[in-house]
C-alpha cells in the first residue's frame, strides 16, 4: 500500500541544513495499523507529510496505492490526496468559518457529488465518531476531544484507503485519547483502513501491529 | 461546482461580518460617489432634450477685446453676433438669444421672481423643447416685436395655478405678454435652454443692444455635421477680424476675438480658466479621469490590502483544503468567487444608493428643475473596474498561496 525507498528530506534555511529524514525504507501493507515513535524533532511529522503528499521528499521515491508520487502534476496529486488519503492533525486544523458538517464535507467538495449525497455521507461519518448531535456547531463551540472527532470524521468521510494521524491524541487527556484510539482501531478492523499514527504514548503504540522508531531522521530497530 | 463556491462564499462572508462590512463599504462608497458625480457631469454636458443636437452645435459664448489699456472678457453682444453669424458655410440654422435675466412680476400683490430670456424665432427650432401646451412664437413674431411669450411649467403654476395658460397674458419686467406655449422645466445648469419666460428679442425696452459688441447674448450655430466645424470656425473668426475696431466705441482696443466653441469646450474653458485659443475638451476629460482615478485609488488599494491579508489569514484553510484534495485551480476559483460576490453586492448597494441620492437631489430641488438619474454607462464602467480589482486582488494572493506545499500553508507561512 505504502512503499518508501531511500527517502531523504532536507530542510534548507539561510544557514543551516536540517536532515529531517535520511535513508528511510518502509513498506506498509494494506490494512496494517502502524505507529511511529521517536523523540521530538526526529522526523515523525515529516515522514507522515511525505507519505500523505503534503510535502515532497528531497530524494528517494514514495509509492502510494501503486502510484509513484514524485513529478505528478498538481491535479493528479490533488486527486490522490482526495481519494487515497485522510489526514488527522495534532492541532485539528478545522476551518473556523465553517460549521461541523461543512468541515466534514470538505473532502467531498472536490468530488462530483450532489449536495444531498455529501450531506448524508458527512452525517454517517459524524455518527461513526459519535457527534451526530453537533452538526450545526462551529469548531470554537466544541471541546478539544470533540474537535478531534470532527477532524476524524472529515478524514474518513471520503473512505480513503490510508489514514495518516499525526499525534491525534497529543492535545487530549488520556481518557479522550483512549476514545480516539478506539475509533481508529474500529476503522482498521471494520474497514480494513491502513493507518499510520504518530504518537508519544507507548501504551497506545503497543496496541498497534507494528512500531516504527525514528531517531534523528533515521529508522532504528 | 460554481454553486458550491457561491454557497461557500456566502457562508464565509456571513461568518466574517466585520470584513464583509468594510469591503462592502469601500466598494459601495467608491462606486456610489463615482456614479453620482458622473451622472451630474453627464447631465450638465451630454446632449439631451431640449439640446438634442448639441453634438453638432457650436456656440459663441465668449468674446475678448484687448488693447494696451483695456481688456474686455464677456459674452458677445448682439451686434457682434448679428454681423458674423448669418450665412456661414455648412450651417443649417443659427439662433441668437440673451442671457437669462432676473425679472419680477406682481400678481395680486405677490411678487414672482423669474428668469427671462429674449430670443429670436429660430431658437425654438435649434432646441427641441417639450411643449405641454400651445406652440413657440415665430420669426415673424420677433420681426414684428409681438408681445408673446413661452413660459415653463413652474411659471404657469405660479400665475395660473393648474389651469391652461395659452391665450392668457402675464406681466413681467413691466411688460405684458400673451402666452403662446408652455414647456417643461429645464434645469438651471443647462445654460442655453434654461429660463422661466422666453420672449422675442425685439420686445426689449430699448434698442441699445443692437449697437453693442459685448455683453448679454449668446449665438448658436447648428452645423449640418461636425465635419463643417473647422470651416465654420475659420469663416466666423475671419469675419470678426474684419470688424472695424473704431465701431466698438471702446478706445484703445487692438484685437477683437470670438471663437465658436462646442459646449464642452466652453465648459472646460470656464472650469479650467484657460484662454479661448488654448481650450481643448481633452484637458477637461483628462481632469475628470484623473480625479476619478485618484478617488478610486485609495479604496482600491485598501481593498487589495484587505483581500491579501484576508487570504494570508486563511493560509491554514488553504492548507487544509489542499490536504483534502483541492487543486490550485479550485482554490483560486473559490477565492475569486468570493471576491466577485463581494464586488457585485457592493455594486448593487452602490447602484441603489446613487439612485437614492440622485432622486433625493431631484426631490429636494437642490438644483432647480433638475431630473437626475444614475448614469448607467459610468456605473457599468466603474463596476467593471471594481470587478477587475476584485478578481485581480483575489487571484494573485490565492495563486501564490495555492502554490505552497500544504505543510507550509498549514503552518501559516506567509508569502
Ligand atoms: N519547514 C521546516 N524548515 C526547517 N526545518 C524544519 C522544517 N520542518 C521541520 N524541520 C526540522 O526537521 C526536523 C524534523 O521535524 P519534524 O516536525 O518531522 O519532527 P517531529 O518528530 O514531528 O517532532 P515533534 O514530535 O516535536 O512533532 C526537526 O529538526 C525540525 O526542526
Ligand atoms: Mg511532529
Amino acid at each position: 500500500m505504502i512503499s518508501l525507498k531511500e527517502v531523504e528530506k532536507v530542510y534548507r534555511t539561510e544557514e543551516i541544513e536540517t536532515l529531517a529524514l535520511s535513508g528511510i525504507n518502509l513498506e506498509i501493507d494494506e490494512g496494517e495499523f502502524v505507529s511511529v515513535m521517536g523523540p521530538s524533532g526526529s522526523g515523525k511529522s515529516t515522514l507522515l507529510n511525505v507519505i500523505g503528499l503534503l510535502d515532497e521528499p528531497s530524494k528517494g521515491s514514495v509509492l502510494l496505492a501503486g502510484e509513484t508520487i514524485q513529478g505528478l502534476p498538481d491535479r493528479d496529486q490533488a486527486r490522490i490526496r482526495n481519494q487515497q488519503v485522510g489526514f488527522i492533525f495534532q492541532t485539528f486544523h478545522l476551518i473556523s468559518d465553517l460549521n461541523v458538517i461543512d468541515n466534514v464535507e470538505i473532502p467531498l467538495l472536490y468530488r462530483h457529488l450532489a449536495s444531498f449525497e455529501r450531506r448524508s455521507l458527512a452525517l454517517r461519518a459524524l455518527e461513526r465518531v459519535g457527534l451526530a448531535s453537533r452538526v450545526r456547531h462551529f469548531p470554537s463551540q466544541l471541546s478539544g476531544g470533540q474537535q478531534q472527532r470532527v477532524a476524524i470524521a472529515r478524514a474518513i468521510v471520503g473512505q480513503p484507503r490510508v489514514l495518516l494521524a499525526d499525534e491525534p491524541t497529543g492535545n487530549l487527556d488520556s481518557q479522550m485519547g483512549e476514545e480516539i484510539m478506539k475509533i481508529l482501531m474500529g476503522l482498521n478492523e471494520d474497514e480494513k483502513t491502513t493507518i499510520v499514527m504518530v504518537t508519544h504514548d507507548a501504551r497506545l503504540a503497543e496496541k498497534t501491529e507494528r512500531i516504527v522508531r525514528l531517531f534523528d531522521g533515521r529508522q532504528v530497530n | 461546482m460554481l454553486r458550491n463556491y457561491i454557497k461557500m462564499s456566502l457562508k464565509v462572508l456571513r461568518r466574517r461580518p466585520f470584513f464583509t462590512f468594510i469591503s462592502l463599504f469601500a466598494i459601495g462608497f467608491t462606486l456610489t460617489a463615482l456614479t453620482t458625480s458622473a451622472a451630474l457631469i453627464d447631465h450638465t454636458l451630454a446632449p439631451m432634450p431640449p439640446e438634442t443636437m448639441l453634438d453638432r452645435t457650436l456656440g459663441i459664448y465668449h468674446m475678448t477685446a484687448k488693447g494696451e489699456t483695456v481688456q474686455v472678457n464677456s459674452n458677445p453682444g448682439y451686434k457682434l453676433l448679428d454681423r458674423c453669424i448669418h450665412d456661414l458655410p455648412g450651417t443649417e440654422m443659427v439662433t441668437v438669444f440673451s442671457s437669462a435675466g432676473s425679472v419680477n412680476s406682481y400678481l395680486a400683490g405677490r411678487k414672482i421672481e423669474s428668469h427671462m430670456k429674449r430670443t429670436d424665432g429660430a431658437y425654438w427650432k435649434v432646441m427641441h423643447f417639450d411643449f405641454l401646451e400651445g406652440h413657440p412664437y415665430t420669426e415673424d413674431d420677433d420681426r414684428n416685436a409681438n408681445f408673446v411669450a413661452v413660459i415653463n411649467e413652474r411659471t404657469r403654476r405660479e400665475f395660473f395655478g393648474n389651469t391652461n395658460a395659452v391665450g392668457k397674458t402675464i406681466e413681467a419686467d413691466g411688460q405684458r405678454f400673451r402666452v403662446t406655449g408652455v414647456v417643461a422645466d429645464v434645469p438651471i445648469y443647462r445654460n442655453n435652454p434654461f429660463a422661466d419666460i422666453w420672449v422675442p428679442i425685439r420686445t426689449a425696452k430699448n434698442d441699445h443692444y443692437r449697437s453693442e459688441y459685448s455683453g448679454g447674448f449668446t449665438g448658436l450655430i447648428l452645423a449640418r455635421s461636425r465635419a463643417a466645424f473647422p470651416e465654420i470656425r475659420r469663416e466666423f473668426q475671419a469675419r470678426v477680424s474684419q470688424i472695424d475696431l473704431a465701431d466698438l466705441e471702446l478706445p484703445g482696443v487692438q484685437v477683437l476675438s470670438a471663437r465658436p466653441e462646442t459646449y464642452t469646450e466652453a465648459a472646460s474653458r470656464e472650469i479650467l480658466g484657460t484662454p479661448v485659443e488654448k481650450t481643448r475638451t481633452a484637458y477637461l476629460y483628462a481632469c475628470f479621469a484623473g480625479l476619478m482615478v485618484l478617488f478610486m485609488l485609495l479604496p482600491t488599494i485598501s481593498l487589495i490590502n484587505i483581500n491579501v491579508s484576508r487570504i494570508l489569514e486563511r493560509a491554514s484553510e488553504i492548507g487544509v483544503r489542499k490536504a483534502f484534495g483541492a487543486s490550485k485551480f479550485t482554490l483560486v476559483a473559490q477565492f475569486v468567487t468570493e471576491n466577485v460576490i463581494l464586488t457585485l453586492l457592493g455594486g448593487t448597494i452602490a447602484f441603489i444608493a446613487s439612485w437614492g441620492i440622485l432622486a433625493g437631489f431631484t426631490w429636494l430641488g437642490v438644483v432647480p428643475y433638475a431630473q437626475f438619474s444614475p448614469n448607467l454607462r459610468i456605473f457599468a464602467v466603474a463596476l467593471a473596474i471594481a470587478l477587475f480589482f476584485g478578481v485581480f486582488s483575489g487571484v494573485y494572493p490565492a495563486w501564490k498561496m495555492s502554490r505552497l506545499h500544504p505543510v507550509d500553508a498549514l503552518r501559516g507561512t506567509t508569502l
